[in-house]
């Protein structure tokens, strides 16, 4: 067999956490990826080993066991499963192309289930508190170029964004702040994570208490007298030497993590938040932006509110869109019992919902579309494997500031694997003529 | 107690869920020095993690980034989910930071495996 020219492929955008980082070094040698520059620990792992435990052929379950079958015979059983269901949930999209999250929103269309995206269990109540708010955003090349004063707010990027702090804040060169001690990094956090140790100042608040710091601070950039001495742990003079810190910035930026939407007060910390840098632009210049977690979370949202006006948990059981998060969420959807299948794609719902909502997806009928076995493939009724956007196949995804960028396959897939498009398109197209019988 | 992302969580997914890495990296609770020593836990001894939702036994180690007495931590996956409460307050989002939680020793139980963590799930009753 003759070798295949090794080559590298240059500004290689990352499919790993939201920032996708466009500045991979990726080395491929017979249509394997050899080696990765410039890519963080996570990247890494995900590049040099994305051919790790993967599934080579579709599964479907024959008496009690997944068993090896033909592609044509797992789009006929999950066409014949979503089509026969009553309220069947769609969910994943976060780590797949915008034109997946379009044929999944189709798909979820001719089959009257309710399609959501990983949202709902990471921003879900930033989106909440945008409806009810609005965001004062721009884009992370503007904060990598202009912010002096960059604050990370119940956020751990050294874990979750590993490169986020070299890129586009603290430690990047921008045009107008090429140093280090240009900029001012404030980590706000209810423990001292390794972000923490990063910055100039950490500043430790009770588990569960931003809502009420936000609000002190809104009240201190609006020149009000705190009356207690401490606000979640938070010494009074500090939160007023932190509110004059963000007026007398010119450019300020705070990204918030999951520590304001998954804690108690949810959208209420978000919608405080984003009142906060609105107050504060009567002031300064000052943005906001939620740290997303999947390389296309932000996408997801994209793709389905211009598809159906709403950014997830969408509801077409009806033959029109109908949001209600709380109501028409996945977590909610399955705790009570509502759902009779389930269509997974790009993500592993078992290893991310509490228990209960496994519970139940573990008694109906699902089908996964993932290159790799998770914890929800062992309960699944058919089992699709994938390419893997960014590395096998191309297509478009949002930067978590909503840029677009467009990734390109570098490596092809193995022989016979189709993609999450492809997949899809063609469990519609069973979906379509069975819905059409039905109809006539 | 808290729940998140580590970058031994984000590295070892991409491993393979089933592989040994990701179940050392995701099937552990970090607990203060301080407050091991109080419960009489040592590091990689087994611990039962119980909240009015369940219990879960997982491996101990000492907190590796932020160390504070009464707080805990946990990274994002199945072991975490088992003592996550469902309810979403009308909001879609559960609560998976900020979470009561008691630490005991287990060291007769055992740590169970992604495998068994998934067929838990599926008994019936």
């Amino acid at each position: 067999m003759i070798a295949l020219a090794k080559k590298v492929i240059s500004n290689v955008t990352c499919t790993f956490c939201g920032s996708t980082c466009d500045d991979l070094q990726v080395t491929v040698e017979d249509e394997k990826v050899l080696a990765v520059r410039s890519g963080c620990s996570s990247s890494l792992s995900k590049y040099l080993n994305y051919n790790a435990e993967r599934f080579l052929t579709p599964l479907v379950r024959k008496n009690g066991q997944l068993t090896e079958t033909s592609y044509e015979d797992a789009v006929r059983r999950s066409a014949e499963i979503l089509a026969n269901a009553r309220y069947p949930l769609l969910y994943g999209w976060s780590s797949t192309s915008n034109e997946a999250s379009r044929a999944g929103i189709e798909l979820a269309e001719w089959v009257g289930g309710v399609i959501d995206n990983t949202t709902t269990v990471c921003h879900g109540p930033t989106l909440l508190g945008v409806h009810d708010i609005g965001e004062v955003s721009g884009s992370l090349g503007e904060i990598e170029h202009r912010a002096d004063l960059v604050i990370y707010w119940g956020s751990n990027p050294v874990h979750s964004h590993p490169h986020h702090i070299m890129r586009y804040t603290a430690l990047s060169t921008g045009r107008f702040r090429p140093s280090r001690k240009d900029r001012k990094m404030i980590v706000i956090d209810v423990r001292k994570t390794d972000t923490a140790k990063l910055a100039d100042q950490f500043i430790q608040i009770t588990p569960n208490g931003d809502y009420e710091l936000m609000c002190a601070l809104r009240m201190a950039v609006r020149g009000d007298e705190l009356e207690q001495d401490a606000i979640s742990g938070v010494p009074a003079e500090v939160i007023e030497e932190l509110a004059e810190l963000m007026i007398s910035c010119q450019f300020g930026v705070i990204f918030f993590g999951l520590g304001l939407t998954m804690t108690e007060g949810r959208h209420r910390n978000v919608d405080v938040a984003l009142s906060l840098v609105r107050d504060l632009n009567a002031r300064t210049k000052f943005l906001i932006m939620p740290m997303r977690g999947h390389f296309n979370v932000a996408g997801a949202n994209e793709v389905s509110a211009w598809v159906t006006g709403y950014p997830y948990a969408v509801d077409l059981s009806q033959g029109y869109p109908r949001y209600n998060p709380g109501d028409t969420t996945a977590i909610d959807v399955l705790v009570r019992g509502d759902c009779d299948a389930a269509l997974v794609v790009a993500s592993d719902p078992v290893s991310n919902f509490p228990v209960e909502a496994s519970r139940r997806l573990a008694r109906i009928p699902v089908i996964t579309i993932d290159p790799h076995p998770s914890a929800t493939t062992p309960i699944a009724e058919v089992v699709f494997p994938t390419t893997i956007v960014g590395i096998e196949t191309g297509g478009c995804i949002h930067r978590m500031d909503g840029v677009a960028i467009m990734t390109k396959p570098l490596v092809p897939p193995p022989p016979g694997i189709h993609s999450d498009v492809e997949i899809l398109r063609d469990i519609l197209t069973h979906v379509k003529k069975s819905k059409m019988g039905q109809w006539t | 107690m808290l729940s998140g992302r580590t970058l031994g969580q984000g590295r070892s997914k991409s491993l393979g869920k089933f592989s040994d890495d990701y179940l050392r990296n995701v099937a552990v609770c970090e607990l203060d020095p301080e407050d091991m020593k109080a419960l009489g836990i040592s590091p990689g001894q087994n611990v039962k993690v119980t909240t009015k939702t369940g219990s879960v036994v997982v491996r101990a180690a000492v907190a590796s980034q932020a160390s504070q007495r009464g707080i805990v931590f946990m990274p994002y996956g199945l072991w975490v989910n088992a003592v996550i409460p469902a309810e979403t307050y009308g909001t879609g989002m559960p609560s998976m930071k900020g979470i009561e939680a008691e630490i005991a020793p287990a060291p007769d139980e055992k740590l169970l495996d992604l495998e068994a963590m998934v067929e838990r799930l599926t008994r019936r009753g």
